[in-house]
């Protein structure tokens, strides 16, 4: 396997052009069958709890302030106070500047701290600006890291230095775990999102994550697609299970179900888990809890039933 | 492994009565001689209904009907007999959900596909045809093109609906009158149909339905008022129609069987291909005349097709049609469930290797697991005759001249694919395959503005898009 992977590295582009190409019409067709799946009854009640305990629950603004983060945290430790059965979220997801309040308000609670780094969203800075942004991070007490790959250098074709940087902020990311922000919306074909995801997986991502949600595409069921896709390649190749997190526009329960069939229709149940899939989301938890709290009661409670952060 | 909990479409959404009669000249009545079959449900083998048989009288009424009707519906202008099939397009729509379960309830194919589909489909076909009516004089068959007269349509089981529509919309568009059989395992979506007409205040003896077996369709198509026979179904009964149409003026069109060729070659895009591989053969379980049955793959990278495909082919889900969840619905009927189990068979006896994923099939009703053989050669029988189920037969080629060869060596040519993202050799191999519809990069998709017919023993005319009307006109 070693081999394989010393050949592939040798001539990057050889190997990342050299991969199956992907049909337009017949990727997003396929996505939108599977969405067609109906889940009912105690499989949704299962896909619910399971999205939950998927989300990244995240906030990157501007505005963000020590008591945003706070009440955020406290949030994803128990999504629902009036239900202690309801599991808490996966992480939490925040500028490097904010994780330190983080790390305090989430020590001891299980709940993952990511924090972006590497100059997000643009990744447009030097690279030692993004290693330095990546042990801060680190420093802080975040567990994972999200980085923007250099999508300028990407589209130039200078795979080699995209390469480099995501080797060089993985040590830099020392234990915590890797995830490799692609940012499909700005890679625009299908072709390029898989080929961008092997160029991570290779270089050593945990983690393939779509997009910032700062562009005007961000995840869809069709590129989550090619991104499974090219995990489930990976790991019959190189034996190394990588996760997949979309990010961006996943607002509602019966999104986040279609990505859950998405999974196990392609990657099967091996990916069914936290470890291996992430929703980058904010809004899509209280739609999650309205859902579940619909399936435990039997009837909708109103959007002031549930915690606003 | 995350499981799916039952979705069934409900059943009630439709009303199925114990038993129906024939649809001559805008009404239901019973058969002369009180004849009836039955119509079950094929995932159940529970009767549905009491169907009535035509008799030759039965028949011959019908056509006097047709024939009567006629004479005024050949003389209304284009744009009046236009705002009919709108409106039988219309009703569809709004009836849709009943039609799907009826169908899938008859058919044994999965909800999925009927309602999302064939009943579009259905629609879109009524829609296109209404647009053609008006616009006759300037398709392009002379400047003052005429009806035909009666038109005897025989249709088969595998997309009973879809065929009506197939028939009935460019026959009406260009002024002629119908006399339709449905076939005798799936009847029930004909007689809704009828209903429809009804709803849609179509005059009476423009559309008739006779309900029947294959002597039905016989005398039907032997009738001497009749001005136009069209035909879909086996080739073993197309060429016994063709023989009896012969020397009697009457004008005829067959679409029938098939094997054809889908060819992947080594710069395909590997995932999409393999879904075009399972959609081109086990969409409607196979009983697709167009199905994709000959899967030709470049040897080089069948190793790594046939383990995608077979990875794809274990997440298929067999079992209740009117679950949206499933995939592959029930095997239309025991005769065809018998064909598909004995030329699988042979498969076996001839020397090819045969796979299945794990399914467990449901005890009662028609069932057929999703079945590969690899290891086929042109020589096996299963490479060479029409199965007509979810059966598909793995061959490999070298270069691209074989490929076309192998796929042209068939005594059929309705239809065949072509999986490359190479452009210039879609259009190169397109362009040597004698088949009436090439895919590229894609299989089985259709569309009513799109032509849809055969080379060699798949048949001759066309059905749909422009082509579709001059098969009406003269």
């Amino acid at each position: 396997m070693t081999v394989t992977a010393s050949a592939e590295l040798s001539d990057l582009r050889s190997f990342l052009h050299g991969l199956p190409g992907v049909d337009k019409v017949g990727v997003e067709a396929r996505a939108a069958a599977l969405a067609t799946r109906s889940i009912k009854a105690d499989s949704k009640a299962a896909a619910i709890d399971l999205a939950i305990r998927m989300v990244d629950l995240t906030t990157l603004e501007g505005a963000d302030t020590p008591g945003k983060v706070r009440a955020l945290c406290a949030k994803a430790i128990r999504p629902d106070p009036a239900d202690p059965a309801c599991p808490p979220v996966a992480a939490i997801c925040v500028y490097p500047a904010m994780a330190p309040i983080a790390a305090a308000a989430l020590a001891g609670s299980g709940v993952h701290l990511a924090s972006v780094a590497t100059a997000f969203p643009s990744g447009q800075a030097p690279l030692e600006v993004k290693l330095a942004d990546t042990r801060d991070a680190v420093a802080a007490g975040a567990d994972e890291i999200d980085m923007v790959i250099s999508r300028g250098a990407f589209l130039a074709g200078d795979y080699r230095r995209v390469f480099d940087e995501i080797v060089a902020v993985k040590q830099a990311c020392g234990d915590a775990h890797l995830k490799v922000i692609l940012e499909t919306g700005e890679l625009a074909t299908y072709d390029n999102i898989r080929r961008a995801s092997w160029l991570a997986m290779l270089a050593g991502a945990d983690f393939i994550k779509t997009s910032t949600g700062k562009v005007s595409v961000n995840a869809t069921l069709p590129i989550t697609l090619v991104m499974l896709e090219a995990v489930r390649d990976f790991r019959e190749r190189h034996g190394r299970i990588i996760g997949v997190k979309p990010a961006g526009g996943i607002k509602t329960t019966k999104d986040a179900i279609k990505y859950l069939v998405l999974i196990n229709e392609t990657v099967g149940d091996e990916w069914l888990h936290p470890d291996r899939f992430r929703f980058g989301a904010s809004s899509l938890l209280n739609d999650l809890l309205m859902q579940r709290t619909k399936l435990t009661t039997g009837h909708y409670a109103g959007p002031d039933y549930f915690t606003l952060d | 492994m995350f499981e799916y909990a039952p979705a069934p479409e409900s059943r009630s959404v439709v009303e199925i009565a114990s038993s129906y009669g024939l649809f001559i000249d805008g009404s239901f009545d019973g058969g002369k001689d009180g004849n009836v079959f039955k119509t079950v449900d094929p995932a159940t083998e529970e009767v549905l209904a009491e169907v009535a048989a035509a008799g030759p009288e039965d028949v011959d009424r019908a056509v006097a009907a047709a024939r009567r009707a006629f004479t005024t519906w050949s003389a209304l202008p284009g744009s009046e007999r236009a705002k009919y099939l709108f409106r039988i397009a219309r009703i569809i729509q709004e009836r849709s959900r009943e039609l799907a379960v009826l169908e899938s309830l008859d058919n044994g194919k999965p909800i999925r596909e009927s309602r999302d589909v064939d009943l579009p489909l259905v629609a879109a076909h009524f829609f296109y045809y209404a647009g053609w009516a008006d616009k006759l004089r300037y398709a392009g068959f002379g400047p003052d093109p005429r009806p035909l007269g009666v038109a005897a349509q025989v249709i088969p089981w595998n997309f009973p609906l879809l065929m009506l529509a197939w028939k009935i919309a460019p026959a009406l568009a260009t002024g002629n009158t119908v006399v339709l059989k449905p076939a005798e395992t799936t009847p029930l979506s004909a007689l809704f149909f009828a209903d429809v007409c009804r709803q849609a205040e179509l005059p009476a003896g423009v559309v008739n339905i006779v309900t029947g077996a294959g002597d039905t369709g016989a005398y039907l198509v032997r009738h001497p008022d009749v001005a136009k026979v069209a035909f879909t179904g086996s080739t073993e009964v197309g060429r016994e129609i063709a023989r009896s149409v012969a020397g009697t003026g009457k004008r005829l069109t067959l679409e029938l069987g098939g094997k054809a060729a889908n060819i992947v070659f080594d710069d395909a895009p590997i995932d999409q291909a393999v879904e075009g591989i399972v959609n081109g053969i086990f969409f409607n379980q196979g009983h697709v005349c167009c199905a994709g049955s000959r899967l030709l793959v470049q040897e080089s990278v069948l190793d790594q097709v046939l383990e995608s495909l077979k990875r794809r082919m274990a997440t298929l889900r067999v079992g209740d049609p009117l679950d949206k969840n499933t995939d592959i619905g029930a095997i239309n009927s025991a005769a065809q469930l018998a064909r598909i189990t004995e030329l699988s068979e042979i498969g076996v006896q001839e020397g090819a290797e045969r796979w299945s994923p794990e399914c467990s099939l449901p005890d009662r009703g028609f069932w057929f697991a999703p079945t590969i053989f690899t290891g086929v050669t042109q020589a096996h029988r299963i490479a060479r005759e029409e199965i007509f189920g979810p059966v598909l037969s793995v061959l490999t080629f070298r270069t691209p001249d074989e490929a076309v060869a192998k796929a042209n060596n068939t005594p059929y040519g309705l239809s065949a694919g072509i999986w490359t993202e190479k452009g210039s050799r879609i259009l190169a191999v397109a362009d040597k395959l004698r088949a009436g519809v090439v895919w590229a990069n894609t299989f089985n998709k259709f569309d009513p503005a799109s032509p849809f017919g055969g080379y060699k023993e798949s048949g001759y005319g066309r059905e749909g898009g422009r082509h579709g009307l001059e098969a009406y006109l003269a």
